[in-house]
């Protein structure tokens, strides 16, 4: 299953200045590693033991997936990832 | 003080003074830092007193270099009232009400936005944006205009109606999104790598959050140089409590003031409390909720600074906690009754929690209290319709005798 994962501005640098990347996987956990197996600089900067560093936010086709499962969310065939900072915004 | 640099606020990863909000190599949120060598405290204060009537009189204390120049919008030296009355009411000692809806677009958004737009300009950017509940959207389209910069908003699309009213004049873009705040902050965090404009609450947030210090600030100088023991207020993303006490560990630091950090209490509404949630659970994590509650302005799922905030009131000795739509209903009714003070829903929840706190019994009498009150009671007219009945008569004496009878006799 084809899954496109999009990468902040910010960390493009890791990814040779790709912004999206087409992987394999059937949840959100096995597309990351898919993702840090092509750019291993990726891993160490958005996750830490294993799990999201606290101040990223993962999205499923727009859906937070802490309002799902995790990592294991799972994913379709064609279903975009997308990783950002979530230090933003603020009243 | 001499501004520095972007330092990363969980690893300490430092970055020059640019458009940047978080680490490249944690993600965790980027903070101004100062260079406070050779500041004397003494002429510090005097500097202060001389300045502007405004936060522009905190100047040495916020991100730029060289003084500002003269900003025909600025913010700033808000009331600071005492009421007694309030006080008596709740059984409390001393309280003191900040109203900050004394802003030039009638809340507190006022001294963060003309921080950002200052630095926006500074940075050389045209066009200012970003993520709002509200209070925000008047703000930065209020200051964009003044500054003669295009702007973009941001809002929930299903806002009240006198927040869209209160922005769309100004002659922004003013954009609606069909989704609620966290959406529409998914979306301007997208867009910022993708646009050339100064979010000010996202790619500008470290500069923005800044000017949430001036509040702290001014609170010291108008009780006399003097810190208040307990501070309750509103959090939303968290920003501006954690603001309050970084501004006040300042000057603490420099000498300007004397004491310590201030109890620390926060206050959420029931339909969206992640951050009272976390608090009650001991935990440092915010889980985040999809918010249902009439105080929009504070409708954040998702806090930014929930973790900072939980630290501070853990810290202190406070707490945050969290009241019900009818509990802000009668907040915002109980600030207007006894202060002359109409606040929006975030003032409810802000005084609901005050109320709160006071009947459990955890303010002491001898206690120094101040209160935020954030944002103005007109931009959130449908939560007093309910609040009383109005007399309608004839115009007649008669009629008049009739409808008032049983409060003459009494």
């Amino acid at each position: 299953m084809s899954i496109t994962v999009k990468i902040p501005a910010q960390l493009r640098t890791a990814t040779g200045g790709e912004g999206e990347l087409e992987v394999e996987g059937s949840t959100v956990g096995e597309a990351l590693d898919a993702v840090f197996d092509q750019h291993d600089g990726l891993r160490e900067r958005i996750t830490q033991d294993g799990d999201l560093r606290r101040f990223v936010n993962v999205y499923v086709d727009g859906e937070d997936i802490r309002f799902q499962d995790g990592l294991e969310t799972s994913v379709n065939d064609g279903d975009e990832v997308t990783i950002l900072p979530a230090v933003a915004g603020g009243e | 003080m001499a501004v520095r640099s972007l330092n990363c606020k969980e690893c300490g990863a430092g970055y020059e003074l640019g458009a940047a909000f978080f680490c490249e190599t944690c993600f965790g949120p980027l903070e101004v830092a100062y260079d406070n060598s050779g500041m004397d405290a003494e002429e510090a204060k005097r500097k202060i007193q001389a300045g502007s009537r405004g936060i522009w009189r905190y100047s040495d204390f916020l991100p730029f270099e060289g003084e500002r120049p003269g900003d025909p919008l600025e913010p700033g030296l808000t009331p600071l009232v005492r009421a007694d009355r309030l006080a008596e009411r709740l059984g409390m000692g001393e309280v003191w009400i900040k109203n900050d809806a004394a802003n030039p677009t009638h809340s507190f958004k006022d001294r963060v936005v003309a921080v950002a737009v200052a630095k926006a300009k500074e940075l050389g950017f045209e066009t200012v944006a970003c993520a709002s509940t509200g209070n925000l959207a008047n703000a930065v389209a209020a200051h964009a205009a003044a500054a003669g910069l295009s702007s973009y908003v941001f809002v929930p699309a299903d806002l009240e109606e006198q927040k869209l009213l209160a922005t769309g004049i100004y002659g922004t873009n003013l954009v609606g999104i069909r989704g609620n705040y966290d959406d529409v902050n998914r979306l301007c965090t997208e867009l910022s790598a993708e646009r050339p404009w100064a979010f000010v609450n996202v790619n500008l947030r470290p500069y923005y959050a800044e000017g949430s210090k001036t509040l702290a600030y001014e609170t010291i100088e108008q009780l006399g140089w003097q810190i208040p023991d307990r501070i309750v207020g509103p959090i939303a993303s968290g920003s501006m409590f954690t603001k309050l006490g970084r501004g006040i560990t300042e000057w603490l630091e420099l000498g300007l003031v004397e004491g310590e950090l201030p109890t620390f209490c926060g206050a959420q509404a029931e339909g969206c409390s992640p951050v009272a949630t976390a608090f009650a659970d001991g935990t440092s994590v915010c889980k985040p909720q999809r918010p249902d509650t009439i105080a929009k302005s504070l409708a954040i799922g998702d806090p930014a600074d929930g973790p900072y905030a939980l630290d501070l009131a853990r810290s202190t000795g406070g707490s945050i906690e969290s009241v019900t739509d009818d509990e802000i209903t009668a907040g915002i009714r109980l600030l207007a009754e006894t202060t002359g003070i109409f606040t929006e829903t975030a003032g409810g929840v802000t005084m609901g929690v005050l109320e709160k706190l006071a009947r459990r019994g955890d303010i002491d009498s001898d206690e120094r209290v101040v209160v935020y009150i954030t944002g103005e009671g007109l931009k959130t007219l449908d939560a007093a319709r309910e609040s009383f009945r109005m007399h309608e008569i004839d115009p007649t004496l008669a009629d008049f005798e009739r409808e008032f009878a049983a409060e003459v006799v009494a």
